[in-house]
């Protein structure tokens, strides 16, 4: 539980149905091992929340796997795992997602844990206030980390308007104050099939598993979902500076630019810029963004760590649903001042949007994309995953079209982005400069 | 369309004329090969008057070998999609590449050509230093890390292998010359220190013969013997505070020193971990101090049986309030085990678990040749994934009871707290 495209995932390969109470179903055999793989996905996260609530999708994420009608709080421990089976959720911006993956023959069980949780969750008074604590422990421990923290700062200055800029964990205040009917009735406007997707992906066969999910999630009605109007985050007229001056050892370096949304003609050739500046990641927040890319060679990396005024560089573009921030991090080498840092990171940036890419440099990062791609599907969880994710944000079918739109990127394309959403007054420059 | 359940993973291993290992394992779930060369050259290799050296090969070792510059490295890697990921643990010093099925003679010909010749040039060792001493300034300022080397610090001493850091200190790193990398190299890079897994979509024999062509050449040496002390068992609680006031959480470690992976009670060991600190969501100590008290957001245990009684470590992250109660909330639990042993619930589900987790384990090729590394390590068998389930449904009761008896003691226990937090815990 944490805050946080298939090259053979043909579309022919998914097969879609949508229930009478709204619940979209995206079903994939893949019968490479014995296993098979739930998730189920809610279009419901920290976009959503108001003053005040800020850090309640995660919370009531967390409370999703306190118990339910059905499963007794004393039999959730233990119910996936008697199956040999995983389970995880996230709560992101634009999402909440729960997993299991187990054996095959947990399948009508893992559905039926995912209807419970739609459902029929219990909210104990006691549990919230026990979960209270546990939330504060999960952010107390990420403010140990002072890249963490400046991203938060960073990311809360570069947007103004729009909710993406609160942290999904919330805001300690909130987290301190918020109620058991705060949560639960959050729950309630969000936890409901026509705002789900379920997705099952393994060594299952198709008809037999819409055959189970109809069985345990056609009975649970449709109710319209409410959703306040989000801010369009206004043009940025001016670079933005946030400085923490903190006890460490390390200082730490980061922009924010303002970056398209996964709908925008953008996206793409910015994906690929960011593969010219610091290595393709692909496109699976689950599986590769955990690895390291392929980056030594990258314009970033050459300039700021091959140069010794970097241990470690990072450029971060993430598919959301309306426009977010790209951040690149640096973390400064012992001894180097965060303005060199800063001076060799424009500067890297300039020679970009001013002298723009060799046909070579894009070449090699749409080969780093096609890899990164095959890699990331590596598994049913992560092939599960893919679908989900896009179908919250976007849909389903955008997984099969990555490949194709990542080779039609043109040099001219990657140019104007360049142009577009790197300038000076687009961006946001975070400084952790350590006092000792 | 195969599985691995039943006819299990049966890999193909060779033993080349020069003592390479190779275990090589077909999956064709992907159109990629994982390679995975472990050089039994860890940490514990370090001279006792220099540590941090097997760690600096790790950072160097891939920047530029007698016929490749560091540029040429990084744009054959690149241009591929392939990251090479170098890392270093106690006992073995592995690269690891994931590569499409297309690329993989050229890739693994890199993987030889950085393990057989690697060039470690100056200005390469200069750069690299700076980057590592960041990172064990980062280490110095990150409570966990702090915790946990402190924590290993008291069970082995500051002198043993395994009480050592095992990225060095920054004055050690300061004075590490090129000189000593390639001392380092030759004495520990021979054939019958390296043990290559690779798994993908290549047939065993290719592998196999991939594997011969770009090391089969390779002449070396035994590597030298490195003498492990046995740790002694403590006789006493030990307590270390290390007041981190900058710090919003504390981070604690507590443990033990263990037994050795070759014990005939290992799997009583695993099964007893797995049952304290694992299962679901950290075991007892996780329905205690998580999901009973709401005390921290994440609490586990974790086994590491080795060559030498490895350690049993206990990892929280607390607020600073809530630290005498945690330290206590563990010892109680443990004394609780010690006292009843495992329930027969407890007994079967995590039985359960572990075997039935074994597909999952097995699915993907990087969790494969992690598996078959560890097999290869310990000397498991290459039938080892087959028989782990009667190893573990032959644990009765009694058995877990006892391992929990010897593992499990607060009045033995090492404690160590790095955070905001200054005493007074005993």
């Amino acid at each position: 539980m944490a805050t946080l495209a298939p090259q053979s995932a043909s579309a022919a390969a998914v097969h879609e149905e949508v229930l009478d109470n709204g619940l979209r179903v995206l079903i994939q055999e893949v019968h490479t091992a014995p296993l098979a793989s739930v998730w189920c996905w809610y279009r419901v996260g920290s976009r959503d929340e108001g003053p005040g609530q800020t850090g309640v999708s995660h919370w009531v994420e967390h409370m999703n796997f306190k118990g339910t009608t059905n499963i007794p709080r004393d039999r959730v421990k233990g119910i996936i795992e008697q199956y040999g089976g995983y389970w995880n959720g996230y709560t992101w911006v634009d999402q909440t997602t729960y997993t299991e993956t187990a054996t095959r023959d947990a399948l009508d069980h893992m559905l039926f844990i995912e209807a419970e949780r739609m459902t029929n969750g219990l909210y104990d008074p006691a549990d919230c206030e026990s979960e209270r604590t546990v939330i504060i422990s999960e952010l107390q421990g990420g403010e140990n980390d002072p890249d963490q923290l400046l991203d938060q700062e960073m990311t809360a200055t570069a947007i103004q308007a729009h909710p993406y800029r609160h942290p999904t964990i919330g805001w300690l205040s909130d987290l301190q104050t918020m109620t058991r009917e705060d949560l639960y009735g959050y729950y309630r406007a969000f936890y409901v099939p026509n705002n789900a997707t379920l997705v099952i992906v393994g060594d299952i066969e198709t008809a037999a598993a819409l055959k189970s999910a109809a069985k345990h999630f056609a009975g649970i009605p449709s109710r319209e979902v409410r959703r306040h109007l989000h801010t369009r985050e206004p043009e940025q007229l001016g670079e933005r500076r946030v400085t923490i001056r903190r006890e460490g050892t390390t200082a730490y370096f980061k922009i924010g630019y303002h970056a398209p949304a996964i709908g925008s003609a953008d996206f793409f050739p910015m994906l690929l810029l960011d593969a010219v500046l610091s290595g393709a990641k692909g496109m699976n927040l689950w599986a590769s963004f955990r690895t390291a890319p392929p980056q030594r060679s990258a314009r970033l990396y050459q300039a700021l760590v091959n140069t010794g005024i970097a241990s470690a560089v990072g450029g971060a573009l993430m598919p959301t649903q309306d426009p977010f921030v790209y951040t690149i991090s640096v973390t400064a080498t012992e001894g180097v001042p965060l303005s060199r840092v800063e001076d060799a990171t424009l500067g890297a940036i300039e020679d970009v949007r001013t002298r723009g890419l060799t046909p070579q440099e894009l070449r090699k990062a749409k080969n780093q994309m096609r890899a990164r791609l095959v890699f990331e599907n590596d598994s049913i969880t992560n092939i599960a995953h893919q679908l989900g994710y896009y179908e919250t944000i976007d849909s389903w079918r955008f997984v099969a079209s990555v490949p194709e739109r990542i080779e039609a990127v043109t040099l001219d394309e990657v140019a104007a982005v360049a142009e577009r959403w790197l300038k000076a007054s687009n961006r946001t420059i975070g400084w952790f400069d350590p006092a000792s | 369309m195969s599985t691995t359940t039943h006819a299990g993973l049966a890999p193909v291993r060779e033993v080349l004329a020069n003592g390479v290992r190779v275990v090589a394992k077909e999956s064709r779930t992907t159109p990629a090969v994982t390679i995975h060369a472990a050089v039994y050259a860890g940490t514990v290799c370090d001279p006792s008057s220099q540590p941090g050296v097997a760690h600096f090969i790790s950072r160097t070792i891939d920047r530029g070998t007698t016929s490749r510059s560091v540029d040429q490295i990084a744009e054959e890697l690149d241009s591929r999609g392939v990251s090479l990921a170098t890392s270093v643990n106690r006992h073995a010093l592995s690269l690891v590449s994931t590569c499409l099925v297309e690329d993989f003679q050229s890739v693994l010909s890199i993987v030889a050509d950085i393990i057989l010749n690697p060039a470690f040039p100056e200005a390469e060792v200069r750069t690299r230093r700076g980057e590592i001493i960041t990172t064990i300034r980062q280490d110095e300022d990150n409570p966990a890390a702090v915790a946990s080397e402190a924590l290993m610090e008291i069970l082995y001493g500051d002198a043993h292998p395994y009480g050592r850091r095992t990225r060095g200190t920054t004055e050690s790193v300061d004075t590490i010359t090129r000189g000593m990398l390639q001392a380092f190299h030759a004495s520990w890079f021979v054939p019958q220190a390296l043990c290559l897994v690779i798994v993908g979509d290549v047939e065993p024999e290719l592998a196999v013969d991939a594997a011969s062509r770009a090391f089969g050449g390779w002449r070396g040496a035994a590597p030298p013997c490195v003498t492990l002390p046995t740790p002694e068992r403590s006789r006493e609680r030990r307590v270390r505070l290390v007041p981190m006031m900058n710090k919003a959480q504390a981070d604690l470690a507590y443990g033990f020193t263990s037994i050795l992976r070759s014990d005939p009670a290992y799997y009583s060991f695993w099964l007893m971990n797995n049952i304290l600190g694992q299962y679901s969501i950290g075991g007892r100590l996780g329905d205690s101090i998580r999901e009973r008290q709401g005390m921290a957001y994440y609490v586990f245990s974790s086994l590491d049986a080795n060559v030498i009684p490895g350690p049993l470590v206990i990892r929280a992250g607390v607020n600073p309030a809530n630290v005498e109660r945690a330290v206590a909330s563990i010892d109680a639990e443990l004394s609780r085990f010690v006292a009843d042993g495992p329930s027969d619930r407890e007994l079967t589900e995590s039985k359960q678990y572990l075997i039935g987790s074994m597909p999952r384990t097995l699915e993907t090729n990087m969790g494969i040749a992690n598996f078959l590394q560890t097999v290869e390590f310990f000397g498991l068998g290459l039938d080892y994934d087959r028989r782990v389930p009667a190893l573990l449904q032959a644990l009765s009761k009694e058995d877990v009871h006892a391992a929990a008896r010897a593992a499990l003691d607060p009045e033995r226990a090492a404690i160590v707290v790095a955070g905001p937090y200054a005493g007074p815990l005993r």
